[in-house]
């Protein structure tokens, strides 16, 4: 990657004291300007800009492009209203507002059809923005003989359209450069999330929610040396274990829950486990830096990753994955949470309570959207369902 | 000697005849405790299946019989209180509703799955699979057809993408026959297979034929009301001698009434496209409010999508069955994509060749697939073509959000302005 100049002091930020480096963590996470986005961009860099949920970043690195997760944002609507229907999930206006008003500036963008309104943003960025706009193709069925080969097919036509925007050709070489970067990365966001499972009193789920975050705004080298330095001080902080329930929150694979609402969970419950920006963690295991590039990020798609409600794979009922999850975790309940019309979301919910109850695990269910400013009722619902199990 | 009375009509007639008989079968299926494949009409991979002689329930046409007559709710409250979201798919919830009463529906009784088969041509195809997977412990097959990666359109066939992506729908189908073969216990057929296909060859050809007989003027049947049961034998009946007959007959029928100008009404003013998914819970209601003001729709986007991509006529090539099989459900799904999310120049040429006055956009609650971008698609289309637009929202299923009082002031308005353009042209033109 040839790295260019963000507005974000990784170093700086990484030598404050542990508590105010997470709190300027959280204020460029929740900055709606984009500021290490525009920076990159002033210093003569190109941004591909990828929808939820997962996204080959290593090609856009492996081009010298910085790749964004567009995410959405708890921004206002004043544009992008006019080009959707009613009955939609926020995530998709929102990321379409911050884009339509130069907020989040890109060279690229890059949809998925992980659901039915999410398939259609590649023809909406087509028709408002002067930019390539496209689908990736992640097969749907991971269970056949020939989708390894497609999906490496896939990922070589993709780069190829990258390499245009780019303005460069990418070698095997460049590809597995990128690759060991993402997989230091990946190993990293694996121990924040040991440290919520081991020491869950250490990380509250919203300030490991912004360690993780961060990865989809900031140069993936920055990333990593940020994460590097703050999680050896938050493995000493001396916050002692308090009594508090473990759960499993489950929902967060595409739009994202207000950073308000987890503080709120985390005050009541410890979040030992999630599926928060999972795509920015859906390779679970390094992806294998010796052979093809392509076809080994392709291998890691389909055989090294984790579960969403928006890949189906027989191996992997999803139903099935999330009471591993409880059980792997240690946790005692589960949020199930979902974006409002979040069609998958939704679905998966019903799966999920009914997996539960055969189990005979206690769940709390509630629906969020990202730009919801009240939750008082929703913390009142959570410490009844708590406090119905502390004293069962 | 064919007369008007003999031929005018017909299709409707011989049509909901058909899926009569069908739902018929399916009750007498169900009666002898046979089982069923649970397809989708956008990849049914329908010549398979037949070629297999199993039935095929399609849950989409059970789920919007439902609304057309007026008992939705009931399936929709069920499956609400199952666990579904109002905020889901109508359809979704009508067939859980169904599944968990034992597959009782409105026209009669289902037959239980053995297998499931869901395309990717809608990913709440995926998640409805999914429901019947867990239910009744029955292998999901999820056939992944990747369609047209941007605006530019599908990749042509002999470049790399294309042929990538025909080799990998290609060991898809293969294996999908694998699957029916060990639940079936029978090898597939050749001479059968060969044998369905030359049917869709048929029935694709006439229904291309149909659809540009409609650029007639007058138009020679409504998109919206005649086209639902045309393209409910076409889905229900695909691959087979009874389907490709009727649809050689349905042409006979519109080929007489364009010579002897018969029109669907008596005084056609205004021809106008549909986009989106019909009303169904006051499906003949929602046509009266255009009829009676002498709109017409002389074509839909519906009949693009929900037909799968049959509208091309594509015709496979029988000395190579699977490969040619892989080859036209790639692009014929990749179509009736395109027609849900890269739709904009097609909708410009149709307007052209339809001579449209008005286009009515109708994006629903329950599919996002169809409705995201459709108001972005008339900001377009409005800035290419002098056209009146109505943007109208409501369901196929949910009666909660269709509001009747305020569709037909939003339709009465825009055949206000309808009226309006047309007296400014004529005023221009004197």
């Amino acid at each position: 990657m040839s790295a260019t100049a963000t507005a974000f002091d990784v170093a700086g930020v990484a030598a404050l004291p542990l508590d105010a480096a997470l709190n300027a963590c959280r204020d460029l996470l929740e900055d709606p300007a984009f500021p290490t986005v525009h920076a990159w961009k002033e210093s003569g860099g190109k941004v591909l800009g990828h929808f939820q949920v997962y996204f080959p970043e290593e090609l856009a690195h492996a081009a010298g492009m910085l790749p964004v997760k567009v995410r959405g944002a708890p921004v206002e609507m004043r544009q992008a209203d006019s080009h959707f229907g009613s009955y939609l999930c926020s995530i998709l206006r929102s990321s379409l507002e911050v884009c339509l008003d130069g907020r989040l500036p890109l060279d690229m963008f890059v949809t998925h059809p992980i659901c039915d309104a999410a398939r259609n943003l590649a023809g909406v960025w087509a028709r408002n923005l002067p930019y390539p706009a496209q689908i990736l193709y992640l097969p749907q069925n991971a269970n056949s003989a020939g989708t390894a080969d497609y999906l490496r097919d896939e990922y070589a036509r993709l780069l190829g359209d990258i390499e245009a925007v780019a303005g460069r050709r990418v070698t095997d070489a460049d590809l597995r450069r990128s690759v060991a970067v993402f997989n230091e990365n990946r190993r990293l966001m694996r121990e924040v999330y040991a440290i919520k499972r081991e020491t869950p009193w250490l990380l509250p789920v919203d300030q490991a929610y912004v360690l993780v975050a961060l990865g989809a705004v900031l140069p993936r080298e920055e990333h990593n040396v940020l994460l590097a330095a703050l999680l050896p001080q938050i493995r000493q902080r001396t916050a002692k274990s308090q009594d508090k329930i473990r759960v499993v929150l489950e929902g967060g694979f595409c739009e994202q829950p207000p950073l308000d609402l987890l503080a709120v969970i985390g005050q009541s419950c410890y979040v030992v486990d999630d599926d928060l920006l999972i795509g920015l963690r859906f390779l679970v295991r390094d992806v294998d830096t010796r052979g093809e590039p392509l076809a080994a990020l392709a291998d890691a798609y389909l055989n090294g990753s984790s579960y969403s409600p928006v890949q189906h794979d027989t191996r992997k009922p999803k139903e099935e994955m999330l009471l591993e999850r409880i059980d792997s975790s240690g946790a005692q309940a589960a949020i199930l949470a979902a974006a409002k019309m979040c069609e998958p979301g939704l679905d998966e919910q019903v799966a999920y309570t009914k997996a539960l109850d055969g189990a005979h695990i206690p769940y709390f269910v509630t629906e969020f959207e990202e730009k919801m400013s009240g939750f008082d009722q929703m913390q009142l619902q959570l410490e009844t369902f708590i406090e119905s199990i502390l004293f069962d | 000697m064919i007369t008007e009375q003999d031929i005018v009509g017909r299709g409707a007639v011989e049509g909901a005849k058909l899926m009569r008989d069908w739902f018929a079968r399916l009750d007498a299926a169900a009666e002898r405790k046979e089982t069923a494949a649970y397809v989708f009409v956008m990849g049914s991979l329908a010549e398979v299946l037949r070629a297999f002689d199993m039935h095929l329930v399609f849950p989409e046409i059970n789920a919007l019989q439902t609304a057309v007559r007026h008992v939705a709710h009931e399936y929709l409250g069920l499956a609400e209180d199952y666990g579904y979201s109002p905020d889901v798919c109508g359809y979704v919830k009508a067939d859980v509703a169904m599944q968990l009463q034992g597959g009782k529906h409105s026209m009669g009784r289902l037959p239980k799955p053995a297998l499931a088969i869901a395309t990717n041509a809608c990913n709440t195809y995926v998640k409805w699979a999914e429901f019947w997977e867990r239910y009744y412990k029955i292998p999901m097959v999820t056939l992944d057809i990747p369609g047209s990666r941007s605006a530019a359109g599908g990749a042509a066939p002999g470049t790399e993408v294309f042929e990538s992506d025909r080799r990998y729908l290609e060991i898809q189908l293969r294996e999908l026959i694998t699957e029916c073969e060990r639940l079936t216990g029978k090898t597939l057929d050749m001479d059968r297979l060969r044998e369905v296909l030359g049917w869709t060859n048929r029935m694709a050809a006439a229904w291309q034929r149909v659809l540009e007989l409609n650029r007639t003027r007058p138009a020679l049947f409504n998109a919206l009301v005649d086209g639902t049961v045309y393209l409910g034998v076409l889905n229900a009946l695909r691959g087979t001698r009874e389907g490709a007959e009727y649809f050689e007959r349905l042409v006979e029928e519109m080929e007489y009434k364009a010579a002897h100008r018969v029109g669907t009404i008596q005084d056609e003013k205004y021809r106008l496209l549909f986009v989106g998914v019909p009303c169904y819970p006051i499906f003949r209601r929602f046509h009266e409010m255009f009829a009676d003001q002498g709109g017409v729709f002389v074509a839909s986007s519906y009949l693009w999508f929900a037909a799968g991509g049959l509208d091309l006529g594509f015709q496979y090539d029988l000395s190579r069955p699977i490969e040619s099989l892989a080859e036209g459900i790639l692009i014929g799904v990749r179509h009736a994509g395109d027609a849900m999310l890269f739709h904009d120049q097609t909708l410009i040429e149709q307007v052209d060749q339809f001579e449209a006055d008005g286009i009515v956009y109708h994006p629903v609650k329950s599919c996002r697939t169809v409705s995201t971008s459709l108001a972005g698609s008339r900001k377009t289309l409005m800035k290419s073509r002098d056209v009146q637009c109505l943007f109208i929202e409501s369901d196929m299923m949910d009666r909660r959000v269709v509001s009747e009082a305020q569709l037909k002031n939003r339709i009465d308005a825009f055949f206000e302005g309808l009226g309006s353009r047309r007296i400014r042209t004529a005023a221009a033109s004197a």
